[in-house]
C-alpha cells in the first residue's frame, strides 16, 4: 500500500462544530473534577500539575544558568548552588519526566486507542494523582523548609551522614511519587492484556500503547527497589541502623547498586513513552504505514529487558569490580541496538511517505537529532576508558539532557501539540507553534552543545565556580537557555489562548488511523458511543481514505 | 446524520449493562473481564511487593556472606521457639485466610465473618509476640542506633556463644539492622493487613461478598497468603541457617 | 476436590486464549493438605537447624522454605489453577530479583579479584 503516493487532503475545518457533549461539559465544578474517575480528566489533572512542576524545574535551571554565567559564584553561595541543583533534578525527574507522557497522554488516550471506556482502575488512577500531588507537596516543602543538597541521586554516607538538610522530607516525597507512578503502570498493564476492543489484537495495537506497555513493565518491577532503597536512607537518618553506613559495616555500593537498579531503567522510563510519541507523529505526518511495526513494537520491550542489566555503569569510577564493569559496559553497548532500530524504522518511515511539517512533525525531527546525539554519547560513556574520562564533567550533564530534555520533552511537546485538537476540540495557531518547535530546537543546541566540550576539556559538574577560561562557552549555554525559555513559553500562550480562540478542529484534523481520532473531540465521557470493532490494521491509511464520511461518530 | 437515532442505541445499550449483576462496574463488558482484571492487578502489586523485600534480601545475602561470624553470633541471640510459634501462628492464619475465601464463593456469611475474625485473631497474636521479641532486643542492647552494645558479643555469657573481636561484633549491627528491617517492613505489612481485614470484616457482615462478588476477598487473601510467604523466608534467614560456624 | 463455576461466555475480546482460564474455586481438602505440608516442614526447618551439617544446614533449610512458597503460592494462592498470564507474571518477578541477584553478585564476587 505504500507505494501508491497518498495525496494528503486535510479535512475541511470551516464547517467543523464542537459536539454538544463531551467529557468536558459532562459535569461542571470543582468536585466533578476532584472526584472525577474519568480517565481523561485525570489526564487533564495531571497535566497541570506537571506544567506547573516543570515550571518551578525550569527555575530552579534558569538559577543554575545564572549562577554559571560567570566563573566566580557570586550569584549564590556554593550551599545554595548545592540545593539548586538537587531540587532541579530531583523535581524534573521525579515530579516531571516520569510521570509527563504515561500519566496525561497515557493515561488520557490509552484506554481511547484500545477501544475502552476507561482504564481498569479508575479509583486507583484518581488515588495515583492524588499520591503524586502528596509527593509534590512533600518535595516541595522540603525545598520551602531548607532544601536538599544531595543531588537527585541521595548519595550514602553522604545523605545519611553528613548533610543536615532536608533529606527525609524528599526521600518521602519520592517514595510516595513512585507509588503513584507503580498505580499507573499497574493500571496500564491490567488494561493493556483485558480492555482491548474486539479485534483488537497485540499486533494491531498503536506503537504509543506498546511503548507505555514497556514503560509500565519497567515501572512495576523498578520502583519498588528504589523505595525500599529511599526508605532504608531515611531510617538510617531517623534511627541509626547501619544497612550503608560503613561505620557500623555496611557497604556505601550496595545503596549505589540498588539507587541504580531503579533509576537506570527510570531512563527508559522516562525515554520509552517519548518514544511511543513519535512513533505515532511520524506515521501520521508520513502518511505511511510504520516501516517495520513488529520491529518497532518489539524493540521498546527490548529496551525495557535490557534496561534492567546495566545499572552498574553509573559506576564505574566508584570502586566496582573491574570484571564485573567489563561486563555491564558489554552489556550497555547491546542497549544501543533496539534504540538504533527504533531511529532507523522511523527514517525509513519518512522515505517516499507524504510529509507534511506542522508542529508535532518538526518537534518529532528535533527529538531525531538530538535524541541520537544523546544516545550515541550515551555509547561513549558506556565504553570504560572513556567514562573514567568524562564521568562527572559536564559531558555526562550534555548527555542526559540531550536524551531526557532533547528526547523526551521534545516528544511531550510534540504529542502535547499532536493531540490537543483530540483533547480539547481546538486547533492552536500553526505558523506560531512551527515557529516554538524551531526556537525550542535552535535554544536546545546553544544551551547543551557547549557542555559537551566543556566536559570534554574536563569542567565538573556540580561546582559553583569555575575557572575564567570556560566561561565563553558558560556564556553560550546560558544563552541558549534563555531561547530554549522563550520557547517553552510559546506554547504556555498560544495553547491556552486556543482554548477560546482556536479554529474548531473537527474529529480528524490530521488524517490519521488511530481509533482516538475516530470519534469526536473532545471524546464523549465514556468515549465511544458503542463497543469499537477493530476490523482493519494498524495504520491504514488506504481503510481511512476509504472510510465514508459519515462512519465518524458524533453526537449532539 | 440521524443524531436522534444514535442516542437512541446509545440509551439501548445502558438499559443493557442494567441486566448485569450490580457490582459490574460500567466499563466492564463482563464479570468475568472484572474479575479477571481485578486479580491480574491484585497480582502485579505483589510483584511490586516482592521487589521491595527483593532489595532487603539481596542486603542480607551480601552481608551474610561478608560478615560470617556476626550473623552466627547475632542469630544466636534470637529466640528460636518464638519465631517456630510465630512461623506456626502465620501459617494457621494462611489456612483460616483461605477458608474465608471458600466462604465467600460458597456464599455462606456466617463462616466468612468468622473465619476473618480468626485470621485477625491470628495477626494480633504474631504481632503480639513479635513485640516480645522486639522488647527482648531493647533489654539486651541489641537495637542499633537506639542502645546498642557490642558488650554481649565480646564477653558473652552463654557459654555455646564464641567470643568475636571488637570489630567483627561491631558488625552485628548490621545484621540486626536488617532483622529490624526486614521484620519490622513484615509487621507493617502485617499491620495495614490487620486493618483492612476489620473493613471487610464489616463489609461481610453486611453480606458484602457472599452475593457472588468474591474479588475484594479473594484478592486481600492473595495479599495475606503473600505476607506469609515473605515470612516463610525471614524465618530461616533469620533464625535458622546461621546458628553455626 | 476444586468445582468449576461457569461465570458464562468469556465475551467475544480479542485477547488470546492464554489470558483465560476458568474460575475455579480450591476446596477445604486442598488448603488443609497444604497447611499440614507446611506445618510438618516448619517442624522439619527447625529440627536441621539445631543440628550442625555444616554447609548443607542453609541448603535443606531454604529448599524447604522454597518447597512452602511454592506450595503457598501454587494452590492457597491459585496459581495452579489460573492462566498463563498469571503464571508468567510470577515468574517474572523471579526472574527480575535473579538479575538484581545474580547481577549484583557479579560486582561483589570479583571485587578483590587480583588484589591480593
Amino acid at each position: 500500500m505504500s507505494s501508491t503516493n497518498t495525496i494528503v487532503v486535510l479535512p475541511d475545518q470551516s464547517t467543523a462544530q464542537l459536539p454538544r457533549k463531551n467529557y468536558l461539559n459532562q459535569e461542571y465544578g470543582l468536585k466533578s473534577w476532584l472526584l472525577t474517575g474519568d480517565h481523561k480528566r485525570i489526564g487533564l489533572l495531571y497535566l497541570f500539575s506537571i506544567t506547573f512542576f516543570f515550571f518551578i524545574g525550569g527555575a530552579f535551571a534558569s538559577l543554575i544558568r545564572l549562577e554559571l554565567l560567570t566563573p566566580a559564584s557570586d550569584l549564590m553561595s556554593p550551599d545554595t548552588y548545592n540545593k539548586v541543583f538537587s531540587m532541579h533534578g530531583i523535581i524534573m525527574i521525579f515530579l516531571f519526566l516520569v510521570p509527563s507522557v504515561p500519566a496525561t497522554l497515557g493515561n488520557f488516550f490509552l484506554p481511547i486507542m484500545i477501544g475502552a471506556k476507561d482504564l481498569a482502575f479508575p479509583k486507583l488512577n484518581l488515588l495515583s494523582w492524588y499520591l503524586y500531588m502528596a509527593g509534590g507537596i512533600f518535595i516541595l516543602s522540603a525545598m520551602v523548609l531548607g532544601g536538599v543538597d544531595t543531588g537527585w541521586t541521595f548519595i550514602t554516607p553522604l545523605s545519611t551522614h553528613y548533610v543536615n538538610t532536608h533529606v527525609v522530607t524528599a526521600a518521602m516525597g519520592i517514595f510516595i511519587a513512585g507509588f503513584s507512578s507503580i498505580l499507573t503502570g499497574i493500571n496500564f498493564i491490567v488494561t493493556i492484556h483485558r480492555m482491548r476492543a474486539p479485534g483488537m489484537t497485540w499486533f494491531r495495537l498503536p506503537l504509543f500503547v506498546w511503548g507505555q506497555y514497556a514503560t509500565s513493565i519497567l515501572i512495576v518491577l523498578g520502583t519498588p527497589v528504589l523505595a525500599i532503597t529511599l526508605v532504608l536512607v531515611a531510617l538510617e537518618r531517623t534511627t541509626g541502623i547501619g544497612i550503608f553506613d560503613p561505620t557500623k559495616g555496611g557497604d556505601p555500593l550496595l545503596f549505589e547498586h540498588l539507587f541504580w537498579f531503579y533509576s537506570h531503567p527510570a531512563v527508559y522510563i522516562m525515554i520509552l513513552p517519548g518514544m511511543a510519541v513519535i512513533s505515532e507523529v511520524v506515521s501520521t505526518f508520513s502518511r505511511k504505514r510504520i516501516f517495520g511495526y513488529t520491529a518497532v513494537a518489539f524493540s521498546s520491550v527490548a529496551i525495557a529487558v535490557f534496561g534492567f542489566f546495566v545499572w552498574e555503569h553509573h559506576m564505574f569510577i566508584m570502586g566496582v569490580s573491574n570484571y564485573s564493569a567489563l561486563v555491564f559496559s558489554l552489556l550497555t553497548m547491546l542497549v544501543a541496538v533496539p534504540s538504533a532500530i527504533k531511529i532507523f524504522n522511523w527514517s525509513a518511515t519518512l522515505y517516499k511517505g507524504s510529509i507534511t511539517f506542522e508542529a508535532p512533525m518538526l518537534y518529532a525531527f528535533g527529538f531525531f537529532g538530538l535524541f541520537t546525539i544523546g544516545g550515541l554519547t550515551g555509547v561513549f560513556l558506556g565504553t570504560l576508558g572513556m567514562n573514567i574520562h568524562l564521568t562527572e564533567t559536564y559531558f555526562i550533564v550534555a548527555h542526559f539532557h540531550f536524551v531526557m530534555v532533547g528526547g523526551m520533552l521534545m516528544a511531550f511537546l510534540a504529542g502535547i501539540h499532536f493531540w490537543w485538537p483530540k483533547m480539547t476540540g481546538r486547533m492552536y495557531p500553526a505558523s506560531v507553534s512551527q515557529l516554538a518547535a524551531v526556537v525550542t530546537f535552535i535554544g536546545f543546541i546553544f544551551t547543551f552543545f557547549p557542555q559537551f566540550i566543556l566536559g570534554y576539556l574536563g569542567m565538573p559538574r556540580r561546582y559553583a565556580a569555575y575557572p575564567p577560561e570556560f566561561q565563553v562557552l558558560n556564556v553560550l549555554s546560558t544563552a541558549g537557555a534563555t531561547i530554549l525559555a522563550v520557547g517553552y513559553l510559546l506554547p504556555m500562550l498560544y495553547l491556552p489562548w486556543s482554548l477560546k480562540y482556536g479554529k474548531i478542529a473537527g474529529n480528524n484534523p490530521w488524517q490519521a488511523t488511530g481509533l482516538e481520532w475516530q470519534i469526536q473531540s473532545p471524546p464523549l465521557t465514556e468515549n465511544f458511543v458503542e463497543t469499537p470493532i477493530m476490523d482493519h490494521e494498524v495504520y491504514d491509511y488506504e481503510w481511512l481514505a476509504n472510510k465514508t464520511a459519515h462512519e465518524v461518530e458524533t453526537v449532539g | 446524520m440521524d443524531s436522534h437515532a444514535i442516542a437512541t442505541t446509545a440509551g439501548e445499550v445502558h438499559a443493557e449493562a442494567h441486566a448485569h449483576p450490580a457490582y459490574l462496574r460500567h466499563h466492564f463488558e463482563t464479570v468475568e473481564q472484572q474479575r479477571e482484571a481485578a486479580s491480574f492487578g491484585m497480582w502485579l502489586f505483589l510483584l511490586t511487593e516482592f521487589m521491595f523485600f527483593g532489595g532487603m534480601f539481596m542486603a542480607y545475602l551480601i552481608y551474610r556472606n561478608w560478615y560470617h561470624a556476626a550473623f552466627v553470633a547475632g542469630s544466636n541471640t534470637l529466640n528460636i521457639w518464638m519465631g517456630t510459634a510465630n512461623t506456626a501462628i502465620l501459617i494457621c492464619s494462611s489456612l483460616t485466610m483461605a477458608m474465608a475465601v471458600y466462604s465467600a464463593e460458597m456464599r455462606r456469611k456466617k463462616s466468612l465473618v468468622v473465619y476473618l475474625i480468626l485470621t485477625i485473631t491470628l495477626g494480633l497474636t504474631f504481632l503480639g509476640i513479635k513485640a516480645a521479641e522486639y522488647k527482648e532486643k531493647f533489654d539486651l542492647h541489641h537495637v542499633p542506633g537506639a542502645n546498642f552494645s557490642i558488650e554481649s558479643f565480646v564477653h558473652p555469657t552463654s557459654p555455646r556463644a564464641i567470643a568475636l573481636a571488637p570489630d567483627m561484633a561491631e558488625k552485628t549491627q548490621v545484621y540486626f539492622s536488617l532483622y529490624f528491617a526486614m521484620t519490622g517492613m513484615h509487621a507493617l505489612h502485617m499491620i495495614i493487613g490487620i486493618g483492612i481485614l476489620l473493613v471487610l470484616v464489616y463489609r461481610a457482615s453486611q453480606g458484602a461478598y457472599t452475593e457472588g462478588h468474591t474479588s475484594t476477598v479473594e484478592n486481600f487473601g492473595l495479599y495475606w497468603h503473600f505476607v506469609d510467604v515473605i515470612w516463610t523466608f525471614l524465618f530461616p534467614l533469620l533464625y535458622l541457617i546461621s546458628r553455626y560456624r | 476436590m476444586s468445582e468449576h463455576i461457569n461465570h458464562g461466555n468469556l465475551g467475544n475480546h480479542g485477547n488470546m486464549d492464554m489470558e483465560h482460564q476458568e474460575h475455579h474455586i480450591v476446596g477445604p481438602k486442598v488448603y488443609l493438605a497444604v497447611f499440614f505440608v507446611l506445618l510438618t516442614c516448619t517442624a522439619l526447618m527447625t529440627a536441621v537447624a539445631f543440628i550442625n551439617l555444616g554447609i548443607l544446614s542453609p541448603i535443606i533449610i531454604l529448599a524447604l522454605a522454597c518447597l512452602e512458597a511454592c506450595l503457598v503460592v501454587l494452590f492457597s494462592m491459585h496459581i495452579y489453577y489460573s492462566s498463563k498470564l498469571l503464571k508468567l507474571t510470577v515468574v517474572a518477578g523471579v526472574f527480575v530479583f535473579l538479575i538484581l541477584i545474580t547481577m549484583t553478585l557479579s560486582d561483589y564476587i570479583s571485587r578483590a579479584w587480583g588484589l591480593w
